[in-house]
């Protein structure tokens, strides 16, 4: 059929341009690598929005198979492609939100010496990232899960000489490994009970009731395992604020936008496994809600530009986890899109400011950079009110259906879900204050240099703005008596088994927005009141005390983490190898040859004997074999 | 008689090589075993055509005892001809680059060791199978020895003895065989059946022969040593190919022969796999020596093998013979970067190094591929045996399982940390005058660059291929 071979070119598309890229990268002009690379993203988005009006018409899911991987016995897998609602949206995101962020890279990587890798890994990044929305079955989504690891790995090590940069790719990578064991066990259990690996036959057999309750409870944590590895919550979520280390379009495509929501996708698209196991759902719940706190607490007293935003994108992950831990999938997938737009805007909004600052990304040093940046700063303030939660900006309306869901659930769930919130306003106004009102606290050379970034940087940053601030019609509020969009569009990929939400009374809905929209513009005023009125501005790390010192050191996870795995595991590595290796087995071989073979004074003469000795012992021992054999029958 | 060729190919070429001049034996060497090659390709081509062809060779070696010389091709001999003849070119053409002295009795040795190793995998009678295994090791020996490092007598000495204590031990059991079936044809070792004493003796004969080659812990401890001091050369073979000849003869030899004693070691065997497994990958994680820290990736790569066999179940096996071949491919890729980073700057000490990849980007790439090939990165050659080996041992006992799995974890610590020594940060006075690569290095890593990817994506050929044998060898092993 033409049209699979339309949507096999959505995935291969970006794979040839890394091809280019990779081999020809350097002799090519910069110019000619920038525009192939962006127009391999940019053309897969529109083939797969064709695909999207498909289905907003009625269209049935896209499935087909290339061919098979492996089999053995009555396991089989194999490669193929299937374009629902669920991936038609993701895929959108991705190379939506993936063009932008190629051109906008054209002009911010221009001088880097890499720039063709750059460009390279960065399609190679996009094709994994949709042969993980566009896989047919676990393995294939496996695929992608690990190769957005690997590209991940690349691009925060990007600046390959700086080995702190180096680490945190590192950091990264075996961080996620951790995880992807608990994906491989899932895995495992999915493929041995229900004979399958492929989403449709996987639910089918689910469906018939293919796993009994406490296995499904096993298999989906061990899952949400892999899930929190890539999508950075408790107890996987340190590599992704060192992740920072990469260039910042990096950060707002992987670290932001696409490859961290790939956990959420994962829980979603196996939403059949996850709603057989209440328990599963309730750990999920807990896990978001506890890192979206933490994290949000964290943010509160951070003065890194990108280090602030990426507390923030945990803290959010958390959020959109606490939503799925309700049983509320499409609301989280609302968030993974409305957040996707919102924080590539944030994160490219900073860039902009970095690349303004001469890669200075302390927000101490900067400030009242709206009036040499207007549209950085009038598109940051959107961005800023979106993830805030104040309407009508796209974050109120999935921010206040998470909080809703949670509501229903449990009432503390959503008491925390509001603190998360104002902590959310406080921390971004208190980035935005501090970096574009007031006056310039930076160097005089930095002040020269000051400077709104080129049309290439602010025109994705526009079109970020608009969507962060229309992407609310999304998923309207029951209460506004407007259709659900999404709710509507992902209905086919929710595997009900339980009944229906009961659905809150308008007045209790109303007053939920209320309480959540006052809290923020609370929030705001309170950091106008601190950063603008009375201009104080953080005082340097060793400053801090109490909470803010833990905070600011981020309550020492890393620190503790270092203490309890990375020094122990070099530790007993050592270990091993002097004490046990090289010693204890060893010396038992050593013993037990001499001991047995030779006295240790032969031994000792051997081993001083000529070659020759060697080649006679050789000989004679075969004869002696040989002769052995030949005699002893 | 056509099988003949296998032999008479590498060992004509042997001859040749010893009898040419030192400068061109690299030379005659590589066109022999490309000849090699070339023939296997064609018997594995008629081979998966179902072209009616005799693979077999008989003839009655002695008559009192009653001895047979017998050859013969099935599917997994043919996965062990193709590895062992498609790495063997790669390893002499990556001494193209350096010369060795008295190069033509080193390249004679490593053809000698080709054809006993084919022998190896061709053998189908006891006594041929044990000539052919003991063959197999008097080249490496003497390679190991004469080109290693100055301190390696008292290391290949060591590795000597260890093998010959194996090679007497399997020669009992073949013994005990042969008194039991009159006879060491594999067709009437299957047939036999033997009481639980008997199947305890010979079972322990030849697994702890085999278990010295591959090895299996705690026999190990020649394995880091000798891979370090050894030529690369060797490592390759030795690593690359020879191991393999102790995980065959756990699929051909034991489970097959005595499967009453292989259903009551099992757990013993999967076990110490699988500790070998987490130990070699724990152990590497703060090896300093580029070869000390592949010999113990190695170890923990072969543990997983290991472990897959005793399974005794097709996903196992059929895991482990897809490993095998991947295996050899990245171990002698990386052993082979190892070589390339010593010839420019005498080292392989990580701490030492730094900054490569700003000198040789090839290089690195090469490198890195090889890495990721070795950590089971999805569409690399190792990813799909490793799948399938961790879920063979979940099957048998998911606890065990899931400690195998964090080898997913172990390999890309201490092999991304391994990169970030050598090839990442800045150069230093050791670094800063790294070449990249010359012709005949590139030419030794891109084939295995391809088969890194090619089996990674499409090890279905390989997989249709053991399919039967393996199918037969688990009949045979069922209790």
């Amino acid at each position: 059929m033409p049209s699979n071979s339309l949507y096999l070119a959505v995935v291969a598309l970006p794979l040839i341009g890394f091809i280019i890229s990779a081999l020809f990268g350097k002799k090519l002009s910069k110019q000619i690598v920038g525009i192939i690379s962006s127009s391999v993203i940019i053309i897969p988005f529109f083939i797969i929005l064709n695909a999207f009006i498909g289905f907003l018409n009625g269209g049935e899911m896209i499935h087909f198979y290339l061919f098979k991987w492996f089999s053995v016995g009555h396991y089989s897998v194999n490669f193929g492609i299937q374009i629902d609602q669920l991936s038609v949206l993701m895929v959108m995101l991705i190379t939506g939100v993936g063009s932008l962020i190629h051109l906008y890279s054209i002009s911010y990587m221009h001088d880097d010496e890499n720039y063709s890798n750059y460009f390279s890994y960065l399609n190679l990044f996009v094709f994994f990232m949709l042969v993980l929305v566009m896989s047919d079955n676990y393995l294939g989504m496996y695929i992608g899960w690990e190769g957005v690891a690997l590209t991940s790995y690349l691009l925060i090590g990007f600046w390959f000489k700086n080995n702190e940069y180096n680490d945190a790719a590192k950091k990264a990578f075996v961080m996620n490994r951790v995880g992807d064991l608990g994906f491989l066990v899932g895995m495992f259990f999915v493929f041995y009970y229900t004979g399958s690996l492929e989403f449709t036959k996987v639910n089918e057999a689910l469906g018939l009731g293919a796993m009994v309750p406490q296995l499904a409870f096993i298999a989906s944590a061990a899952m949400f395992l892999g899930a929190t590895g890539k999508s950075a919550q408790i107890p996987l979520f340190t590599w992704l604020p060192d992740a920072m280390a990469g260039p910042t379009p990096v950060s707002a495509l992987i670290h932001a936008a696409t490859m961290v929501t790939a956990g959420i996708y994962l829980i979603f698209r196996s939403n059949a496994l996850f709603s057989l196991a209440p328990d599963t759902l309730n750990i999920v719940a807990i896990i978001g809600i506890a890192t979206a706190l933490y994290a949000a607490l964290v943010g509160l007293a951070q003065n890194d530009i990108k280090k602030v935003l990426a507390y923030s994108t945990v803290s959010q992950l958390g959020l959109m986890f606490l939503a799925v831990g309700v049983g509320a999938y499409t609301t989280a997938l609302f968030h993974v899109l409305t957040h996707g737009f919102f924080k590539a805007l944030l994160f490219l909004g900073s860039g902009s400011v970095i690349h303004a600052m001469g890669g200075n990304q302390d927000i101490r040093e900067m400030g009242g950079l709206k009036k040499y940046m207007p549209i950085t700063y009038a598109t940051f303030l959107i961005g800023s009110l979106a993830i805030s939660g104040i309407p009508p900006f796209s974050g109120f309306f999935s921010k206040d259906e998470i909080l809703a869901m949670a509501f229903q659930q449990n009432k503390i769930l959503w008491v925390l879900g509001v603190a998360v919130s104002m902590m959310t306003a406080f921390y971004m106004f208190r980035l935005l204050f501090l970096t574009f009102s007031g006056d310039f606290r930076g160097s005089k050379e930095e002040k020269s240099h000051l400077h709104e970034s080129p049309l290439l940087m602010t025109v994705p940053l526009i079109i970020l703005a608009v969507l962060s601030a229309i992407g609310g019609i999304m998923g309207l509020p029951e209460v506004f008596h407007a259709p659900h969009f999404l709710n509507n569009f992902l209905a086919p990929i929710i595997v009900q088994t339980g009944e229906a939400h009961e659905h809150l009374s308008a007045s209790t809905e109303y007053m939920l927005m209320a309480i959540a929209t006052v809290s923020g513009i609370i929030s705001i005023g309170l950091a106008y009141t601190l950063y603008v009125a009375k201009k104080s501005v953080p005082g340097i790390d060793a400053s801090y005390s109490g909470l803010a010192k833990l905070a600011n050191k981020k309550f020492y996870i890393d620190e503790i983490y270092n203490f309890l795995f990375v020094r122990p595991a070099k530790w007993i590595s050592d270990f091993l190898y002097r004490a046990v290796d090289k010693v204890l087995v060893d010396g038992i071989v050593e013993l037990s040859g001499k001991a047995s073979l030779f006295t240790g004074d032969v031994l000792r003469s051997l081993q001083t004997g000529q070659t020759s000795f060697y080649i006679l012992a050789m000989v004679l021992s075969i004869c002696f074999i040989i002769g052995y054999f030949l005699i002893g029958l | 008689m056509l099988v003949l060729t296998l032999l008479i190919l590498p060992f004509v070429g042997a001859l040749l090589t010893a009898l040419a001049g030192n400068r061109s034996a690299n030379k005659i060497a590589l066109l022999s075993t490309v000849a090699t090659l070339l023939y296997t390709l064609k018997m594995y081509f008629d081979f998966s055509q179902g072209t009616q062809v005799d693979w077999s060779f008989n003839a009655q070696w002695l008559v009192d005892p009653n001895i047979m010389f017998s050859l013969s091709v099935d599917g997994l001999s043919m996965l062990m001809l193709i590895l062992t003849n498609l790495l063997t070119p790669v390893i002499v053409l990556s001494g193209l680059g350096s010369s060795a002295n008295n190069s033509r009795v080193f390249y004679s040795l490593i053809l000698a060791m080709q054809g006993a190793m084919n022998g190896v995998f061709l053998a189908t009678e006891g006594f041929t199978f044990y000539v052919f295994w003991e063959l197999s090791l008097i080249p490496i020996y003497f390679i190991a020895l004469i080109w290693g490092r100055d301190y390696s007598r008292k290391i290949t000495f060591k590795f000597f003895v260890y093998t010959l204590f194996g090679s007497l031990l399997m020669l009992i059991s073949i013994i005990v065989l042969y008194l039991f079936a009159g006879s060491l044809q594999l067709e009437n070792l299957h047939r036999l059946s033997l009481n639980g004493l008997g199947q305890t003796i010979i079972f322990l004969g030849f697994f702890i022969a085999f278990a010295v080659k591959v090895p299996v812990l705690p026999f190990h401890t020649w394995q880091p040593d000798t891979y370090v001091a050894a030529p690369t050369q060797g490592t390759m073979l030795l690593s690359g190919i020879m191991l393999k000849m102790g995980l065959y003869g756990f699929v051909r030899w034991l489970l097959p022969i005595v499967p009453f004693a292989v259903a009551q070691f099992a757990p013993i065997v999967i076990t110490l796999g699988i500790v070998g497994v987490v130990y070699g990958a724990w152990i590497a994680i703060q090896q300093d020596d580029l070869k000390r820290l592949f010999a113990y990736s190695s170890l923990s790569h072969v543990g997983l093998i290991t472990a897959g066999i005793f399974t005794v179940n097709t996903m196992g096996l059929t895991g482990a013979s897809v490993q095998m071949l991947a295996h050899g491919v990245n171990v002698i890729g990386l052993f082979f970067a190892a070589e390339v980073i010593f010839r420019r700057t005498g080292t392989y000490d990580l701490s030492a190094l730094g900054g490569v990849r700003t000198k040789a980007p090839w290089f690195s790439t090469y490198f890195f591929i090889l890495l990721l090939g070795s950590i089971g990165l999805p569409l690399t050659n190792a990813f799909v045996g490793e799948f399938m080996l961790i879920f063979s041992v979940w099957q048998y006992n998911s606890a065990l399982g899931v400690f195998a799995g964090l080898t997913i974890i172990l390999a890309a610590a201490y092999m991304f940390r391994m990169f970030q020594r050598a090839m990442l940060g800045n150069t230093n006075t050791v670094t800063q005058d790294f070449q990249d690569l010359n012709l005949s290095e590139h030419l030794t890593f891109i084939p295995l660059i391809i088969l890194v990817f090619v089996l990674g994506v499409y090890p279905m050929p390989i997989i249709e291929m053991v399919e039967p044998v393996i199918k037969q060898i688990i009949q045979l092993a069922a209790i």
